[in-house]
């Protein structure tokens, strides 16, 4: 079986962990093996949440620098930062709506401006999907689900063996009633803004 | 139902490796539980936490390791089926127990889990801890994946009762947070009690009982080195005559390396989940079908080590390598394009590197280092604390969230090295030199280790200041519970024990309770305290402001924002306080409603009173 290696990084609290989560019940349902892995500890608190998922024929639970296929960047400046664990050919996937770090506010550093880092992406990688993510969970009733908007658009890129049915199934089994909804739309807005 | 409790063998189950290491434990018929928390190891505990609360298995978190050892120890030398859990630290502090258990032995089987943090991704070292079983003489054993962390815990507490000593089950950050399908045995019942036979020639370590039970441990040596030897844990897979040996995560990625290399037909590799005592009879007939040795193991050499021995002492002379080979180091953890390179440079073939886009150009990019969170009271009482102290204060630190007060604008921990260190680090300080010094050491620390310090301090008239940060929890660790805090919120009956009543009963005569979002009242204590001639405590009390929202404890405040007709743009705010829900736009601070808890610390220190409450 072909492997696919995804790596998501995302800020602590954005949702990268059940986004991956979510991925590999999605990959258990389908009958594809599937390893995922993901940092825990003192990188909740605001920092750098990275989690790697891993389908096929494959028993490493981390991806390599230069050996993703898939690049899911739920915050513009993490994706950039990044950016070692891509090729040329890798499709990276991110979201366009900053959150800026607080040594931005203290003054340690300015954030780049959103279409200087779209540029960097662009001029080192063929395919870069980029959208603001952030507005399109709001649109979808819930801030929080910028998540599902991102695995939306994961799932809109045809580049994982799986399909939105399956993905979507997972989100009904682990989703809370109140949020299930909202979910489904985000998931449903990020697939649209791939496509 | 807790779906660790998901009775149905065959089953596939989506799991991350901790929660595989207590389905196991499970499946073994695991009856008593005990652990301190600690990362990469906690969610394992939190298992435990919750499925006792639905059987009749028995868990604690206990005040430390070293006591949840020798609660453990005693329900295992009783005869009943235990685990311990421990982070790589953890297994230090509860060192002491851990060497002489093996001495008495235990009746019912008892698994040391214990995770090692290579990269060091949550600790303050990265010491190996496969030594610990050489130290202590006892067996160990290591899963390479998520089905093997539930399996080999069965095996482990059967081998545990077979040689009547305790096994310690060691894994990795990587493989304790890694997530696969676990396919699902049969759950065992559990033996609650049991009636401990006495037998003070076993259990009582005089000397002369130690000195006979030493030869006893020896003898078990020579039958587990028997058993590892021919388990089916260790494992030859190949017979190619290029040898790799593997152990842990790096078989994974050496596994992959070879499938990507293309080189299965020339390599055999020694898979070992059976690693101590070491099984000579399995070395020595791998290394009779190989022409050349690697030995991919992270962190210390000590299979490379023990195989070059065994080599020289049986006259082999095939090249026996490891660190040094390619990348590997004993610096960090491995990867799967390190080890890939390793594997190809030691055995001379063909190996193309990824094409990594040129970084050199990019723009400076801002970091982002973690952070205290918003509404985090620690960050109140930094402020509060600094604002008495000053910059020349020492300011020891101890092991939580708050060892973040190393961050700017704090810069608020100037010494942190392991539990409880930030009391006994204050008295040595307040020795050694002249300059003020003021401790921090969280809640859950203080009872883990913090106390006998503070005596020691109150018996030998040291002079500082302590600082415990009582936010209700143990929140770095994903808010256990611990002797201080109101365990009902979480569903359990345990007794309070009040951390003023100790700090009293150590005989510290200063003692001042703050609550630090009330910041001037709270800087007012500080300075009182500062005056104090001999060691003051302030208890400062304020819920984790993460805790207190998931627990429903604290209500939904209303946020803050900034009235730019009156704020002057003094800047005060994010200087001082750096919260994350603050942030720049354009030259004007704004703060984000959606992060912002309502703490009003920020509201507080403004010189314009320019923060106010959202209306509505």
């Amino acid at each position: 079986m072909e492997t696919t290696r995804i790596v998501i990084i995302a800020v602590g609290g954005q949702g990268n962990l059940l986004s991956s989560r979510l991925l590999g019940e999605a990959a258990l349902s389908k009958g594809i093996p599937c390893v995922i892995s993901e940092i825990h500890g003192m990188a909740q608190r605001g920092g750098i949440v990275e989690s790697a998922v891993l389908l096929g024929d494959v028993s490493s639970p981390i991806v390599s620098v230069g050996e993703a296929d898939v690049f899911l960047g739920f915050e513009p400046l993490e994706t950039l930062r990044g950016l070692g664990k891509c090729t040329r050919d890798t499709i990276v996937i991110t979201n366009t709506r900053p959150l800026p770090p607080f040594t931005v506010a203290v003054g340690q550093g300015t954030y780049p401006l959103v279409d200087v880092i779209l540029e960097n992406l662009r001029t080192r990688v063929d395919r870069v999907i980029a959208f603001d993510g952030t507005a399109l969970a709001a649109e979808a009733g819930n801030p929080l689900s910028l998540n599902m908007v991102m695995l939306g658009a994961l799932i809109g890129s045809e580049a994982i063996p799986l399909k939105e049915e399956e993905v979507k199934d997972a989100i009904r089994n682990s989703t809370k009633k109140v949020f299930l909804e909202s979910n489904l739309k985000a998931f449903d807005l990020g697939m649209a803004a791939v496509q | 139902m807790h779906k660790l409790l998901t009775d149905a063998p065959g089953k596939a189950m989506l799991l991350l490796g901790n929660e595989a290491i207590a389905r196991g434990a499970l499946e073994a018929g695991v009856s008593f539980t005990t652990c301190y928390p600690g990362t990469p190891s906690s969610e394992i505990p939190q298992q435990f936490f919750e499925i006792s609360k639905e059987t009749e298995l028995f868990f604690e978190y206990s005040t430390n390791e070293k006591v949840a050892m020798e609660v453990g120890g005693a329900a295992a030398v009783s005869g009943l089926r235990t685990m311990v859990t421990l982070k790589l630290v953890g297994l230090n502090v509860a060192a002491d127990p851990f060497m002489t258990l093996a001495y008495v032995g235990v009746k019912g089987g008892m698994v040391i889990v214990n995770a090692d943090d290579p990269s060091m991704f949550s600790s303050q070292n990265e010491q190996d801890n496969r030594y610990f079983a050489r130290l202590a003489g006892v067996p160990l054993l290591e899963p390479t994946n998520a089905q093997e962390m539930k399996d080999f815990t069965v095996s482990a507490f059967d081998l545990s009762e077979e040689l009547q000593l305790p096994v310690l089950l060691r894994t990795t950050t990587r493989l304790n947070h890694i997530t696969s399908a676990v396919v699902l045995g049969k759950l065992k019942p559990v033996k609650t009690k049991v009636v401990f036979e006495k037998n003070p020639s076993q259990f009582v370590t005089m000397p002369a009982n130690a000195r006979r039970m030493h030869g006893v441990l020896l003898e078990k040596y020579e039958r587990a080195q028997d058993l590892a030897a021919t388990s089916p844990l260790n494992q030859i897979i190949g017979d190619g005559r290029w040898g790799i040996v593997a152990n842990g995560v790096s078989f994974d990625y050496v596994k992959d390396a070879v499938s990507d290399l293309g080189i299965w037909d020339q390599v055999s590799i020694l898979k070992l989940g059976f690693s101590w005592p070491p099984p000579d009879a399995l070395y020595l007939k791998f290394m009779s079908q190989v022409d050349k040795l690697l030995v991919v193991e992270e962190l210390e050499p000590l299979n490379e080590r023990e195989l070059q021995a065994l080599a020289q002492r049986n006259g082999i002379s095939i090249p026996i390598q490891g660190k040094g080979v390619g990348n590997l180091s004993r610096h960090l953890e491995y990867n799967p394009g390190m080890v890939r390179q390793a594997i190809a440079e030691f055995l001379g073939v063909p190996c193309h590197l990824p094409k990594i886009p040129d970084l050199s150009r990019l723009p400076d990019l801002p970091g982002r280092p973690p952070n205290l969170c918003p509404g985090c009271p620690h960050r109140a009482s930094f402020y509060a604390v600094k604002e008495v102290y000053g910059e020349d204060t020492i300011y020891p630190s101890d092991i939580g969230c708050y060892t973040l007060g190393i961050a700017p604008p704090f810069n608020m921990a100037d010494f942190c090295i392991c539990m409880g260190a930030s009391v006994t680090g204050s008295c040595g300080f307040s020795r050694c030199t002249d300059q003020k010094v003021v401790g921090f050491i969280g809640d859950s620390t203080f009872f883990h280790s913090g106390i006998t310090g503070l005596i020691d301090g109150v018996y030998n008239n040291h002079k500082f200041t302590l600082v415990i940060l009582d936010n209700g929890t143990t929140a770095m660790t994903g808010y256990q519970i611990h002797p201080g805090v109101d365990a009902r919120p979480l569903g359990v009956d345990r007794t309070q024990v009040s951390i003023e009543a100790i700090v009293r009963g150590c005989g510290v005569k200063d003692v001042h309770v703050i609550q630090p979002f009330k910041v001037k009242k709270a800087i007012e204590a500080i300075k009182a305290a500062k005056e104090y001639d001999g060691i003051s405590v302030i208890i400062s009390k304020e819920m984790c402001a993460l805790f207190g929202k998931a627990t429903h404890q604290i209500k939904k405040v209303r946020p803050f924002y900034i009235n730019h007709d009156k704020c002057k743009n003094h800047r005060v705010c994010v200087q001082k306080l750096a919260c994350p829900a603050m942030y720049l736009d354009g030259d004007h601070v704004e703060i984000n409603s959606d992060l912002c808890t309502g703490c009003m610390v920020c509201a507080q220190i403004c010189p314009e009173n320019a923060i106010m409450p959202l209306k509505g």
